[in-house]
C-alpha cells in the first residue's frame, strides 16, 4: 500500500496531531532573520556557559578558534557559494591585523575604541577585496589559485619593505583591550567569577564570530546567495538570465575579504602582534583545509573546520609525542595530517564533513518515507 | 515577527537560564590569584621555569643547543639536591624564531603549563612579542638571551632582565677597537633587520661615524643576501661589522666567495662560533673550500669561556656536567652559554630564599646580582633601576680554529660613559660546581 | 657597471632554474591540465632523499641520480594514486588535492629530516670569476646550473619530437579518446607524463639548493614564480616556458638588485596579474583564445 507523502506546511503552524516536536515547532518565528537570530541567541548562551566554565587556557584556545572561524566563513561562501578558490585569505587576515595595530598603536593610545578600530579593520579590508576581486573576477581554477598564491606570498614582503610604518619582520606590537567595567561586573554578578584578559578576548571573539555568522546566514538564505550559486553552477546561463558575472563575483569577494579582515583584527588583539610571520601560506592553506574538510559552503562546516584546525594539533603533537617522535618532529605530525586529511577528503568525500551528514540525513529520511 | 506569546516564553527561557547560573555561581570558590596559597608554579619539591627557543627555523643552528646545555646544569644542582630542597623543572618550547609563534607558545606556558617564570627566552624579535604579556600577567621573565636593550626598561617591564652584554656594550667596544687599530678603515655595517641589528648599529657608530660607509639590512628568513653584500662591496668597505644570526655568518661567507669579496669581518658574538659555522659552510662546496679557511682572521668577542680553552676550571667545571648528564652531542659554545644562563638561575633562585615568590626572586635579583660571580667575564649591572647584564667583552680573534684575545676584558655601559678594562682575576667555579648565594633578607 | 653585469649574471643563472620549473609544470598541464601546486615540494623532498645520501659519504653525483630516480617514482606514484581520481572532474578538486600533497610532503620531509637549516653542497667551485679585474658573480657552478637545464630541455625535446613514445604522449595530452581509438595506452602516458615532470622538478630542486641552506620550505617561492614564468611563456608551451623562465629570472633578479630583495615577491604578483590582464593565454600560446 503506497503511503502519501505529506506536504510540509506552508506555514509555521503544524498540523494539529503532529506530536511534540510538531509544537515546539510552533515557536519558530516566521522569517529567515528571526529563525537565525533565534539560533544565534541560543548560541551565545551556551557560549557564555562554556567560556564561564573552562579554564583561562581553553579560553585563549576558544578566542584562537573565533578568528580563524571568522575568516573561514568568508573563506567557504566566497569558494562553495561562488565557487572562486582563493590562496590569499591570509594575506586579507593580514591586512585587517596590521589596520588594528596602526590604529590600535602599542601602548592602546590611539583613542580609538576597539569596536571601531576592528570595523575600520574590515572595512579597509574589504576595499583590498574589491581590487583582488575585480582583477580575479576573469580568471578561474588553477590561474585564480596561483594568483591568489602569488598574493599571500608578496604582502608579507610588503610589510617588510616599508618597516618603517609596519615594523618590519619584528611587527607591530599592539596593546591587548582592558575589560570594560561594566562587562567584568556582569560576569561577576553573574557568575562570581573575575574576568581575566584571556576570557574577555575570547567572548569579544565569539560575539564578533555570531554576529558575522548571522549577518553570512541571512546573505547566503537570500537573493544574493541564490545568485552567487547561479554564478558557480552555470555560468552561461546566469549571464543569459541578465546576471552581471563580474559585479557578482567582486561582491562575493569583498564579503569574503571583509570577514578576513575582522578576523585578521581579532587574531592581532588576541596573538597581541601583527608580524609577517603570522600569515604565511600556511595559514591560507590551513582555512581552506578547514572549510574543504568541513564542507564548502556550509558555515557550520566552516565553524567545525576552525574547530579541528585548534584543537587537533595538540591532540595530534601528543600522539606523536606518545609514539615516540621528539617534541619538534611531532609538531609537524598535525601539518603532516591536513595535508592527508584534505587528499582523502577530495579524493572519497568532496562535499566534506556536512556534505557527509547531509547525504547520510536524506538516505534516512527517504528511506523512512518509503518504509 | 514573533508574536506576543511567543516573545513572552522566549525571555522567560532567558530569564530562567541566568536565573540557574547565577544559583549555580554562589557555591563556587573564588578563582584568582591563590591567596594564601602556593606560588604559581612552585610546589614543596620543585620549581617549574619555562623558555622559548627557536629549535627549528633560520635560527636553529646553534641556538637550539642552548636549552640542552641549561637543561644539563639542571640535572646536574638536581641530582645534588636541588635549591632549597626543590627540583628544578625546565620546560622550553619551540617557536621558529617567528614572534607570531613566540606568542603562542609562551601563551602555552604561562596559562597552560603554569610556569613559576620565563628563563633565557631568545632572541629579539621573538621575545620582544611576550615582554608586554609577561610583565602584565606577573612572570618573572629572567635572563633574556639576547643582547638588545629593550630588557632593560624597569620602568615599563619590571619583570624583565637581560644577561648577556648588549649590542649596544658590544658595539661600542668593537667600535673603539676599529678606530684605534683600523683608523683609516672604510666600514660597512651587515645588520639584521630589527632591533638587535640596531642596538649593535648604535653602538656602532658612536665610534666610528665617520668610517662608515654603509649599512645594508637582511631579514631574517630570507636566505639570499646577495644584493646585500654586493652592495657593501659596491660601497668599498673593507672592513665589514655584522650584528647576525650564525646562519647568517655563513651566508654571508659564501656570498662574499662569490663575489670575491674579502673585507676584514668583524662579527658580534651571538654570530661567530667557529665550529658551528665551520660546519655550515664545510659542506658546500666538497672541499673546495674548508671550514678553517674562511673565517681565519675573522674578528668578534667573548664573554665566557669556550670549548677551545680545556683549560680553563669554568670549562673543565662545564664538560664534567655535559659528561655525566648531557644528551647526544659533544660539548658546544652554545651549550656553556646555556649552562652560564643556567647558573645564574640557580643563584637568583637561592638568593629567592625558600619560600620563592615571584616579586620576591625579581627583588633578590635587583639587590644582590651585581655581586655574583661566575664564567662571565664581567659583572652584573642589576639594580633596582638597572636590568642590564654583563657589562663587557674581550676583543679576540679566531685563528688555526681558536679564538687568541687581543684586548683585555672591556667594561662600560650605555650612552656616553666611556669604556675602561675590566676586573684582573677571573672567578674560580665552587668546588661542587653549584653557587652558594645567601638569601636576601 | 659591475653590479649590472652581476645582477644579469644571477639573473641569468635563476632564469635557467626557474625554466626548468615552469617546464615541469607545462608537462603536467597540457597532460592533464592540472597545475601541480606541489611541484616544489616533490622537488624539495627528493632534494632531501639526494642530501641524506650525501651525508653517508657518497659523492654529489651519486645524490644526483638518487633524486632523479626518485623524483621519476614519486611523479609516478602521485599521478597514479592521488591524481588519476580527480582528473576530468571539477578544477577546483585537482587545485585542492595537489595543495594537501604540498603540505602534506612538507611537513613528511620535516618530520623524517628535520626542520633546521642545512647546507646543501654544490659540485664545482662557488668562488666567482675575476675577468680583466672586475669581479662577476658567475661562478664555475652557475655554468653548471645553466648547462644542466640545457642537457635536460634538449633530451626532452628529443624525446618528444624524435621518439614513438614523445609522439604517444603528445597524441595523449591533445585528445585521449581519438589516440586510445589508435591504441594508445593514455594512462600509462600520463603516468609517464608526471614521472618526466617530477625529474625535472627535482633536477631545478637540487641545482637551486647547490651552495645554500635547505629547509623544507625552500621552495615554496620557486613554486610561486615557476608558476608566473610559466603563465607569461603560456601554459600550453614548453618553449614560452623556458623564455618566460628566463624572463622571470631577469626581471626579478633586477627588482632584487636595485629596489630590494622584499619587493621580489610582489613584484612577480604584478607581472602576473599584468599578463593575466593583458594576454592571459601567454605569449606563446598556439590557442587563439584561452579561457582562464
Amino acid at each position: 500500500m503506497s503511503q502519501e507523502t505529506r506536504e510540509a506546511p506552508v506555514t509555521a503552524s503544524p498540523p494539529p496531531a503532529g506530536g511534540r516536536l510538531a509544537g515546539l515547532l510552533r515557536w519558530r518565528p516566521r522569517s529567515t532573520l528571526g529563525r537565525h537570530a533565534l539560533l544565534v541567541l541560543a548560541a551565545l548562551v551556551a557560549v557564555v556557559l562554556v567560556l564561564e566554565l573552562t579554564s583561562p587556557f581553553r579560553n585563549s584556545q576558544f578566542a584562537t578558534m573565533s578568528y580563524y572561524a571568522i575568516a573561514a566563513a568568508g573563506l567557504t561562501v566566497l569558494t562553495g557559494l561562488n565557487g572562486q578558490i582563493s590562496l590569499g585569505h591570509g594575506a586579507l587576515m593580514a591586512v585587517g591585523a596590521y589596520t588594528t595595530g596602526l590604529l590600535l598603536g602599542e601602548e592602546g593610545d590611539g583613542a580609538l575604541p576597539l569596536l571601531l578600530v576592528m570595523l575600520i579593520a574590515a572595512a579597509v579590508t574589504a576595499l583590498v577585496g574589491a581590487v583582488v576581486g575585480a582583477a580575479a573576477a576573469r580568471l578561474h581554477g588553477p590561474y585564480l589559485a596561483g594568483a591568489t598564491l602569488a598574493l599571500a606570498v608578496a604582502v608579507p614582503g610588503l610589510a617588510i619593505y616599508f618597516d618603517h610604518v609596519f615594523g618590519g619582520e619584528q611587527g607591530l606590537r599592539i596593546d591587548s583591550p582592558e575589560v570594560p567595567g561594566w562587562f567584568d561586573a556582569t560576569i561577576y554578578f553573574l557568575f562570581a567569577h573575575e574576568t581575566p584578559g584571556a576570557k574577555y578576548l575570547a567572548y569579544l571573539g565569539w560575539g564578533t564570530l555570531l554576529l558575522v555568522l548571522l549577518l553570512l546566514a541571512n546573505l547566503m538564505a537570500g537573493r544574493v546567495g541564490r545568485v552567487w550559486r547561479a554564478v558557480r553552477d552555470d555560468e552561461v546561463a546566469a549571464e543569459l538570465a541578465g546576471i552581471r558575472l563580474g559585479q557578482v563575483r567582486v561582491l562575493a569577494f569583498v564579503v569574503s575579504a571583509a570577514c578576513a579582515g575582522l578576523a585578521g583584527a581579532v587574531l592581532g588583539v588576541v596573538v597581541r602582534l601583527a608580524a609577517p610571520s603570522g600569515f604565511t601560506i600556511v595559514l591560507s592553506l590551513g582555512l581552506l583545509t578547514a572549510v574543504v574538510v568541513g564542507g564548502l559552503g556550509s558555515l557550520a562546516g566552516a565553524l567545525l573546520g576552525s574547530a579541528l584546525l585548534v584543537f587537533l594539533p595538540p591532540a595530534v603533537t601528543n600522539l606523536g609525542i606518545a609514539a615516540g617522535l621528539d617534541g619538534t618532529q611531532a609538531a609537524q605530525l598535525a601539518p603532516f595530517v591536513y595535508g592527508v586529511v584534505l587528499v582523502l577528503v577530495m579524493l572519497l568525500a568532496p562535499s566534506g564533513f556536512v556534505g557527509v551528514l547531509r547525504k547520510v540525513r536524506a538516505r534516512r529520511g527517504s528511506s523512512r518515507r518509503t518504509g | 515577527m514573533i508574536g506576543r506569546r511567543r516573545y513572552a516564553a522566549l525571555a522567560a527561557g532567558i530569564a530562567v537560564t541566568l536565573v540557574l547560573s547565577a544559583c549555580g555561581a554562589g557555591g563556587r570558590p573564588d578563582e584568582g590569584e591563590g591567596g594564601g596559597g602556593a606560588e604559581t608554579g612552585v610546589t614543596e619539591t620543585s620549581v617549574k621555569v619555562g623558555a622559548h627557543f627557536p629549535l627549528t627555523g633560520v635560527a636553529a643552528p646553534g641556538y637550539s643547543e642552548i636549552p640542552t646545555g641549561t637543561q644539563a646544569y639542571f640535572d646536574f644542582v638536581n641530582a645534588a639536591g636541588g635549591v632549597h630542597g626543590r627540583q628544578i623543572e625546565y620546560i622550553f618550547r619551540d617557536d621558529a624564531y617567528n614572534p607570531t609563534q613566540t606568542s603562542q607558545v609562551v601563551n602555552e606556558l604561562v596559562l597552560q603549563d603554569q610556569v613559576f617564570a620565563i628563563m633565557g627566552g631568545l632572541g629579539t624579535p621573538t621575545h620582544s612579542a611576550v615582554v608586554d604579556f609577561l610583565n602584565s600577567e606577573g612572570v618573572p621573565d629572567l635572563f633574556v638571551s639576547s643582547g638588545s636593550l629593550l630588557w632593560d626598561q624597569p620602568q615599563e617591564n619590571p619583570m624583565t632582565f637581560g644577561w648577556q652584554p648588549d649590542y649596544e656594550v658590544e658595539g661600542k667596544i668593537i667600535g673603539q677597537y676599529v678606530a684605534e687599530n683600523f683608523p683609516d678603515a672604510r666600514v660597512g655595517l651587515f645588520l639584521q633587520d630589527d632591533d638587535f641589528g640596531r642596538d649593535g648599529e648604535l653602538g656602532a657608530r658612536r665610534y666610528l661615524e665617520d668610517q662608515i660607509v654603509g649599512a645594508e639590512r637582511y631579514t631574517p628568513g630570507n636566505t639570499d643576501v646577495a644584493p646585500q653584500i654586493a652592495a657593501l662591496q659596491a660601497a668599498g668597505a673593507d672592513l665589514v661589522i655584522g650584528f647576525n644570526v650564525p646562519s647568517y655568518t655563513a651566508l654571508s661567507q659564501l656570498e662574499s666567495l662569490q663575489l670575491n669579496y674579502r673585507p676584514q669581518w668583524i662579527y658580534s658574538n651571538v654570530g661567530s662560533d667557529p665550529a658551528l659555522v665551520g660546519s655550515l659552510l664545510a659542506r658546500f662546496s666538497e672541499g673546495a673550500v674548508t671550514d678553517a679557511g674562511l673565517l681565519e682572521g675573522v674578528i668578534t668577542t667573548e664573554y665566557l669561556p669556550g670549548v677551545d680553552q680545556p683549560d680553563n676550571p669554568w670549562t673543565q667545571l662545564f664538560q664534567r656536567v655535559w659528561d655525566e648528564h648531557g644528551g647526544e652531542g659533544e660539548l658546544t659554545n652554545f651549550r656553556v652559554y646555556g649552562m652560564a644562563e643556567a647558573y645564574t638561575f640557580v643563584q637568583a633562585l637561592q638568593a629567592a630564599g625558600p619560600d620563592p615568590t615571584r616579586e620576591g626572586i625579581v627583588e633578590a635579583i635587583e639587590q644582590a646580582g651585581s655581586t655574583w660571580e661566575g664564567p662571565w667575564a664581567a659583572p652584573f649591572r642589576y639594580s633596582p633601576e638597572r636590568h642590564a647584564g654583563i657589562s663587557g667583552v674581550q676583543v679576540t680573534r679566531i685563528t688555526g680554529g681558536t679564538t687568541e684575545n687581543l684586548t683585555p676584558v672591556l667594561v662600560t655601559d650605555n650612552g656616553d660613559v666611556p669604556i675602561t678594562e675590566g676586573p684582573g682575576e677571573p672567578a674560580q667555579p665552587p668546588a661542587d660546581g653549584i653557587p652558594d648565594v645567601p638569601p636576601v633578607s | 657597471m659591475q653590479q649590472f653585469l652581476n645582477v644579469t649574471l644571477t639573473g641569468l643563472g635563476q632564469g635557467a632554474i626557474y625554466a626548468a620549473f615552469a617546464l615541469a609544470l607545462v608537462l603536467i598541464w597540457r597532460s592533464t591540465r592540472i597545475v601541480n601546486f606541489a611541484q616544489g615540494a616533490m622537488g624539495m623532498f627528493t632534494t632531501y632523499l639526494a642530501l641524506t645520501v650525501i651525508e653517508g659519504g657518497q659523492s654529489y653525483w651519486v645524490g644526483l641520480v638518487v633524486a632523479l630516480v626518485a623524483g621519476l617514482v614519486l611523479g609516478a606514484v602521485i599521478e597514479r594514486l592521488v591524481i588519476r581520481p580527480v582528473e576530468g572532474g571539477p578544477e577546483l578538486n585537482a587545485v585542492i588535492v595537489t595543495l594537501g600533497l604540498f603540505v602534506a610532503l612538507q611537513a613528511l620531509a620535516a618530520i623524517l629530516f628535520g626542520s633546521t637549516f642545512r647546507s646543501f653542497p654544490a659540485p664545482f667551485d662557488l668562488r666567482g670569476f675575476t675577468v680583466g679585474g672586475v669581479n662577476i658573480a658567475f661562478t664555475a657552478n652557475s655554468i653548471y646550473v645553466i648547462v644542466a637545464v640545457v642537457v635536460v630541455m634538449l633530451a626532452l625535446v628529443v624525446l618528444f619530437r624524435f621518439t614513438d613514445l614523445g609522439l604517444q604522449m603528445r597524441a595523449a595530452a591533445f585528445s585521449q579518446e581519438v589516440s586510445r581509438l589508435l591504441g594508445v595506452r593514455v594512462g600509462r602516458m600520463l603516468t609517464l607524463g608526471w614521472a618526466l615532470a617530477a625529474v625535472v622538478g627535482s633536477l631545478s630542486g637540487l641545482l637551486i639548493a647547490g651552495g645554500s641552506l635547505v629547509f623544507p620550505a625552500y621552495m615554496d617561492a620557486v613554486i610561486v614564480y615557476g608558476f608566473v614564468a610559466a603563465v607569461l611563456g603560456g601554459l600550453d608551451s614548453p618553449g614560452g616556458a623556458v623564455v618566460g623562465g628566463l624572463t622571470i629570472g631577469l626581471l626579478l633578479s633586477y627588482v632584487s638588485g636595485y629596489l630590494g630583495s622584499e619587493l621580489v615577491a610582489l613584484a612577480a604578483l604584478a607581472i602576473l596579474v599584468a599578463v593575466l590582464l593583458v594576454r592571459p593565454q601567454g605569449l606563446f600560446a598556439h590557442t587563439a583564445a584561452r579561457r582562464v
